[in-house]
């Protein structure tokens, strides 16, 4: 493998220690979403569930694409994490008020309105998923371009 | 370095880490826990509860339960088989956690019986637990259902109905309630054992560690 990445252009390795980076933003998203639910035993909410099924995946993909590196994983990460911030987004307007309340998903049981988690009073566990969905699409995007390079 | 490595390197820490947390994290929790029940205002040492066996018996399992839930059913003969084993040595405190949908209603029978005796109370529920899949339907649960599986428990229905809304009655559930919060507790059943919460959650975890503080309380 380190033969071939020695014939490669120069921005080769560059690109995999940047798909690195994803990878290990959505393993760290994937087990602090599991650390909430099953050590702090929190239940996730609708809203919840939908951002971690296009996370989790992402380790996979993610991490299939690095080993060997596979630019084409970029591909088909994309739109897992695209469409991941946009519920990230949404839960985010949910949570500070910017969506009526009528809008909301879940009435019965866990209100995606609840606040859960707080630190400097703004930091919330919605905040924490947009910018990991954020951080990945920037990333993967970095990547991308480098392919077209 | 070989990027396999880096890779294998990486998940290794965050699960390491992962791992280490998860236990720092119940460990702290254990010790509030374990804080709690010291405490003078013990959730452990509430009047009034329901409880089964010997009333002086050195060794206590406190069991939050809820009526409806599948898993309270599943284990109340396994807890009553060991109350029979260890028979004079274990007492069990019964404390509601009244989680699904409908049980409340449930509960507040239960503690309606109670008023009626002992033996009445035991039958009460042990009709109940049996008759839950009838009552408890997941979704649409009709808890006034359950009147129909205690015909043949002796329970007068009349005045239960009756002693259900008792404020005495309002007021232990309150104070189930209040416990539920001090003691973290959010699944059913969640037992301890003289206060200490169980280590491994199971029905040989509750044998293990219940043969433990007896081997403890009675050297």
């Amino acid at each position: 493998m380190s033969t071939a990445d020695e014939m490669e252009p120069i921005s080769r390795p560059f690109r995999w220690n940047l798909l690195f980076a994803a990878w290990l933003m959505a393993s760290v998203a994937t087990l602090g979403a599991l650390f909430f639910s099953e050590v702090m035993q929190r239940t996730p909410c609708v809203l919840c569930w939908y951002q971690r099924i296009f996370m989790f995946p992402l380790v996979f993909v993610l991490g299939a694409g690095l080993l060997p590196f596979d630019p084409r994983s970029v591909r088909y990460a994309l739109p897992l994490a695209v469409t991941g911030w946009g519920f990230a987004l949404y839960h985010c307007l949910l949570y500070m008020g910017f969506i009526p309340k009528s809008l909301q998903p879940c009435t019965q049981g866990l209100s995606c309105a609840d606040v859960k988690l707080e630190l400097f009073s703004f930091v919330t566990i919605p905040l924490l998923s947009l910018l990991a969905f954020t951080l990945i699409i920037a990333l993967l995007w970095a990547v991308r371009k480098g392919i077209k390079q | 370095m070989k990027r396999s490595l880096i890779v294998i390197g990486a998940a290794a820490t965050l699960i390491a880490a992962f791992v280490a947390g998860a236990y720092f994290y119940t460990a702290r929790q254990n010790a509030e826990v374990t804080t709690a029940a010291q405490s003078v205002d013990s959730p452990f040492k509430r009047v009034g509860t329901p409880s089964m066996g010997n009333p002086d018996a050195k060794v206590e399992i406190t069991e939050f339960f809820d009526p409806a839930c599948e898993a309270c059913r599943a284990f109340y003969p396994h807890v009553k088989r060991l109350l029979g084993e260890h028979s004079g040595k274990v007492r069990l405190t019964l404390r509601y956690a009244a989680f699904h949908e409908g049980s409340d209603y449930v509960v507040k029978l239960l503690e309606a019986a109670r008023l009626q005796g002992q033996e009445i109370y035991l039958k009460t529920l042990e009709a109940t637990l049996s008759a839950q899949p009838m009552w408890a339907e997941h979704g649409r649960p009709q808890p006034q259902k359950v009147w129909d599986a205690l015909a043949s428990t002796g329970l007068d229905i009349e005045r239960a109905r009756r002693d259900m809304e008792r404020p005495e009655i309002a007021a232990r559930l309150q104070q189930d309630t209040a416990d539920i919060v001090a003691l973290k507790v959010r699944q059913t059943p969640t037992f301890f054992i003289n206060g200490k919460p169980l280590r491994n959650f199971g029905q040989d975890g509750l044998s293990f560690q219940l043969r433990e503080e007896i081997a403890a309380s009675y050297p």
